[in-house]
């Protein structure tokens, strides 16, 4: 029975993900004529204005990495070491930030700092004074460190709860404390999870697809081209399209691989006894811990603030009036609004509950049963992780637009990419929780007359149950909030709230936008409140 | 139900490595047994094989007439009480131990009448609605116990049950363990690599090294007479001393180190004149003064440990023995002290110069009782 899931989840992985993957190197390296040509690459990288968009793409992303490590792990330790009044509520918005809606951040900042934005015009107004231009490079790195350094946050917190006090004791009985201390001990401790956090926002902020569409404009990012070589209004290119997904593909792994590398050298593992108990923070020192949590904490959250409170705003095209009502509502309503939910909802569920199960039995197979072909469908189902959201987007289509499987324009291409795009994080987590759990538990059930089958269900699926719901529901917020590869893949029958924003925008009907990025941060809020309250932790495994 | 277990020939291997070359076993029905020996033995394999979850590479396990190779562990109807207890986390202290009830064909009356039962055996009733987080070490252990049992199995298997509890629990734990086995019966087999809770516990013990077994006898038959110098090591500390076996009007002595002393227990084929080790248990060792017969020796340090005295000692070839002393009110021996020791004759043990047997009478070793077809003679 074990086998024949094995065989399955090869069939599957072979079709809906090696498959496609194959479809687009295919695509990259042949000509019109059907003949083998490395044409479209030496196009790409002879042409400045092609190779530009991934030196471009790199040169940002470093730029928004070092920006979250600067300024999440400063959160971060006083966060763990100090005791802030109101620290729930620091954790939660932040945690909200980096779970809004990729675009709703680079939207709201062009609302607020842009050329027509409400504090350019007040500052400009008032104090006569230019912010200048916040499009293109410092636009993008503005939006994604704000939205991304939660990221770092969470999983420092995670660092620095594992770190025993008795290693600060005996750093301070060796003579030293403060700065030195911070730097020496406590950063050294926490070098693997400062790599993995850096690798993970890497990832994210280089595959970014909503905040250089929006806010990039002149500076060009290798996601917005490979949308533009394949959808763009001005001559659209499969094959180069394909090509440039194969080069961020081996780019992506490279660096994937590079972070393996550095990651091999600090190869320690630490489990706190006692943990570092927290400090009052007090005298000029607390303030201005204050100061900076809650400073940092409300800028990244004022995105959000502002799209929900212009949702109630009368508006016309992309103008906001004076008084207030539920005029963008009820326009809403007419674009799709309701559609939008019901495809959301029904998108995200079914996507979800495939998610599970597979993940479960996934990790079964992983844990419990390895051997070539079950390491094999590990290795399969972490491609993924690596695949920027375009690329499997672009990989949809050229596999399954045409004959023999015709999958494109309907839900069912949506949950297949929204699966591939998740189920990496999620076999993660159930693995972890699997290993977690001695095998012994399971032999004392079978040892009381209970079938191996029965033993999975009865006692390893709920003993997973708790790691795999919580995770699951992060999941979901991140599928109602997908865009990069929805955006290749949707169409009017099976929109979803996000792309119907992003619909919005670009049509210039910026009171709809706001209503449908505040229905999503709504549907966002409400899943993450859900997930603290049934995970009761702090510990989010993004 | 109580079953006997035979095991003939058992083999079992992982990849090119032999665990367990051939090792057969007669354990009997209502018997308190145990599997003793150092980590790596084979002794857990060997449990696990008995409960199915390794795999047997050859040889017959049977319980009672029942050939169990074949049966899968779910069928075997056995108790098993694994090292870290395995309880359940998501089910209560009831729910665990009705678990195994439940997969039997009885009214919802019974299990709760029988989980209960069980429940009051192990004095957890009051515990019933907790969950396993709440509970101690020892709590969790009688969760164990008691969902082992209830489900009445033919046999209670044990893996190393007490290595996890503090040394207080682990004395507490093991007159649970011993008493509850006397008042429901069952055929026990538990795995250990303590020797003091082995013989705490056990009817009989197989000492095992290296996959085969060396020893198989009563605590005190083991402890005493033990069948070759591993056992003898292993089992409680001793003082090896290398010496001659002499016989001089069919009469035998000891020798060592110019002291001799008479052997009138040896067996008879080995009354011949040989090199031979002695065991010989630091309450072995009699300290005497230096004007007395014995082994010259220097005190290096005493430890005053109440009820006994324990000192080190060096003999003038270097050698360095442990001897316990009963503490007396004024005659601690100071350090650099010459004393001389003698040996307690009818308790040392002599090994043939290999270590490989006992020379002396009274070794009953149950390991020989079995003929090559695994048939008790």
């Amino acid at each position: 029975m074990w086998s024949a899931l094995t065989i399955l989840f090869l069939g599957l992985f072979g079709l809906f993900l090696l498959y496609p993957l194959f479809g687009i190197l295919k695509q990259s390296v042949m000509s019109d004529e059907g003949t083998f040509t490395l044409a479209q690459f030496s196009r790409f990288f002879s042409k400045p204005y092609y190779s530009r968009t991934i030196i471009n793409s790199f040169k940002v992303t470093v730029a928004i990495t070092l920006t979250t490590l600067l300024i999440g792990i400063p959160f971060s330790y006083f966060y763990s070491f100090y005791r802030l009044k109101g620290a729930k509520v620091l954790f939660v918005i932040s945690v909200l930030n980096c779970m809004s809606a990729p675009f709703i951040g680079a939207y709201s900042w062009i609302l607020l700092l842009g050329r027509s934005g409400v504090i350019t015009l007040f500052l400009k107004n008032v104090f006569n004074i230019e912010i200048g231009n916040i499009y293109g490079f410092k636009g993008i790195l503005l939006v994604q460190s704000l939205k991304l350094y939660p990221l770092v946050f969470i999983y420092m917190n995670g660092a620095f709860k594992n770190i025993d006090s008795s290693l600060m004791e005996v750093s301070a009985n060796l003579g030293c404390v403060g700065l030195k201390r911070f730097f020496r001990v406590i950063m050294g401790l926490s070098m693997p999870t400062i790599l993995a956090a850096s690798l993970l926002v890497f990832m994210r902020a280089f595959a970014d697809f909503g905040t250089p569409l929006l806010i990039g404009e002149g500076y060009r990012t290798f996601p917005v081209e490979i949308y533009n070589q394949y959808l763009g209004d001005v001559g659209t290119d499969y094959n180069f399209a394909a090509a440039i997904s194969v080069i961020a593909i081996l780019f992506t792994a490279a660096i994937f691989f590079i972070q393996k590398w550095a990651t091999s050298k600090f190869q320690f593992s630490m489990n706190a006894m006692n943990p570092i108990e927290k400090k009052p923070a007090k005298g000029v020192r607390g303030a201005l811990m204050y100061c900076y949590t809650y400073l940092l904490t409300a800028i990244g959250f004022l995105p959000q603030i502002y799209v929900v409170y212009l949702s109630f705003r009368n508006s016309e095209m992309v103008r906001f009036k004076e008084g207030y009502s539920l005029s963008s509502y009820r326009l809403a309503v007419d674009k799709l609004l309701v559609r939008s939910i019901n495809n959301t909802m029904i998108l995200g569920l079914g996507a979800l509950a495939i998610i599970i199960v597979f993940s479960i039995l996934i990790a079964y197979l992983v844990v419990r049963r390895s051997n070539f072909a079950n390491q094999a469908i590990d290795t399969f189902s972490m491609l993924p992780y690596i695949l920027p959201g375009s690329v499997i987007g672009v990989a949809m289509v050229v596999a399954f637009s045409k004959p023999p499987i015709v999958l494109t324009g309907t839900m069912g291409i949506m949950i297949i990419s929204f699966v591939i795009r998740r189920m990496p994080y999620s076999i993660r987590s159930a693995n972890a929780t699997l290993m977690q759990i001695p095998l012994s538990i399971e032999e004392a059930s079978i040892s009381l007359g209970t079938s191996k089958l029965k033993t999975f269900v009865q006692i390893t699926v709920p003993m997973m149950g708790n790691g795999i719901v919580s995770g699951a529901i992060l999941s979901w917020v991140a599928i109602v909030t997908e865009l990069s590869s929805s955006i290749i893949l949707y169409n009017n029958r099976n929109i979803t709230l996000t792309m119907s924003t992003y619909v919005a925008i670009s049509r210039g009907s910026y009171g709809i936008a706001c209503v449908f990025s505040a229905v999503l941060t709504l549907l966002t809020t409400l899943s993450l409140v859900l997930y603290l309250v049934i995970s009761k932790t702090e510990d989010i495994a993004l | 139900m109580r079953e006997s277990i035979t095991i003939r020939h058992a083999f079992k291997k992982y990849g090119d490595a032999v665990i367990i070359p051939d090792l057969s076993l007669e354990i009997k029905e209502g018997e308190f047994f145990t599997l003793l020996g150092p980590s790596g033995c084979g002794k857990t394999t060997l449990l696990r094989m008995i409960a199915g979850f390794n795999t047997i590479e050859g040889g017959d396990f049977f319980f009672n007439e029942r050939r169990v190779n074949d049966i899968d562990p779910a069928k075997r109807n056995i108790g098993m009480v694994f090292q870290n207890y395995a309880i359940f986390p998501h089910l209560s202290v009831r729910k665990n131990v009705e678990f195994g009830l439940k997969n039997r064909k009885l009214s919802k009356e019974e299990i709760t009448s029988r989980a209960t039962e069980y429940l009051a055996l192990m004095q957890i009733s009051e515990l019933a609605e907790r969950m396993p987080a709440q509970l101690s070490g020892g709590q969790q252990q009688r969760v164990a116990l008691a969902r082992a049992l209830c489900i009445q199995p033919s046999v209670l298997l044990m893996d190393e049950p007490l290595s996890n509890l503090d040394a207080k629990l682990r004395i507490e734990m093991r007159t649970v363990i011993k008493n509850i086995q006397n008042s429901v019966g069952i055929t026990t087999v538990y795995v250990t690599h303590d020797q003091e809770e082995a013989m705490a516990v056990s009817d009989r013990i197989a000492v095992m090294k290296d996959g085969v077994i060396q020893h198989i006898g009563t605590p005190k038959n083991i402890y005493q007479r033990p069948a070759n110098l591993f056992v003898s090591s292993f089992i409680g500390r001793s003082n090896m001393f290398k010496g001659e076996l002499v016989v001089r009007n069919k009469e035998c002595f000891f020798s060592y180190e110019g002291h001799e002393v008479p052997m009138n227990n040896i067996r008879k084929e080995q009354r011949k004149s040989q090199q031979v080790i002695a065991s010989v248990r630091p309450e072995e060792l009699i300290m005497v003064d230096a004007d007395q017969p014995g082994i010259d020796s220097v005190v290096d340090d005493c430890i005053f440990l109440g009820l006994n005295t324990h000192y080190f000692v060096h003999l003038r070839n270097g050698e360095k023995v442990e001897s316990i002393q009963e503490s007396t009110i004024d005659n601690t021996v100071e350090k650099g002290r010459h004393i001389r020791l003698t040996l307690n004759t009818a308790k040392i043990n002599l090994f043939t110069a290999d270590g490989s047997q006992n020379i002396l009478e009274g070794v009953r070793n149950d390991l020989h009782t079995i003929d090559p077809e695994g048939r008790t003679v």
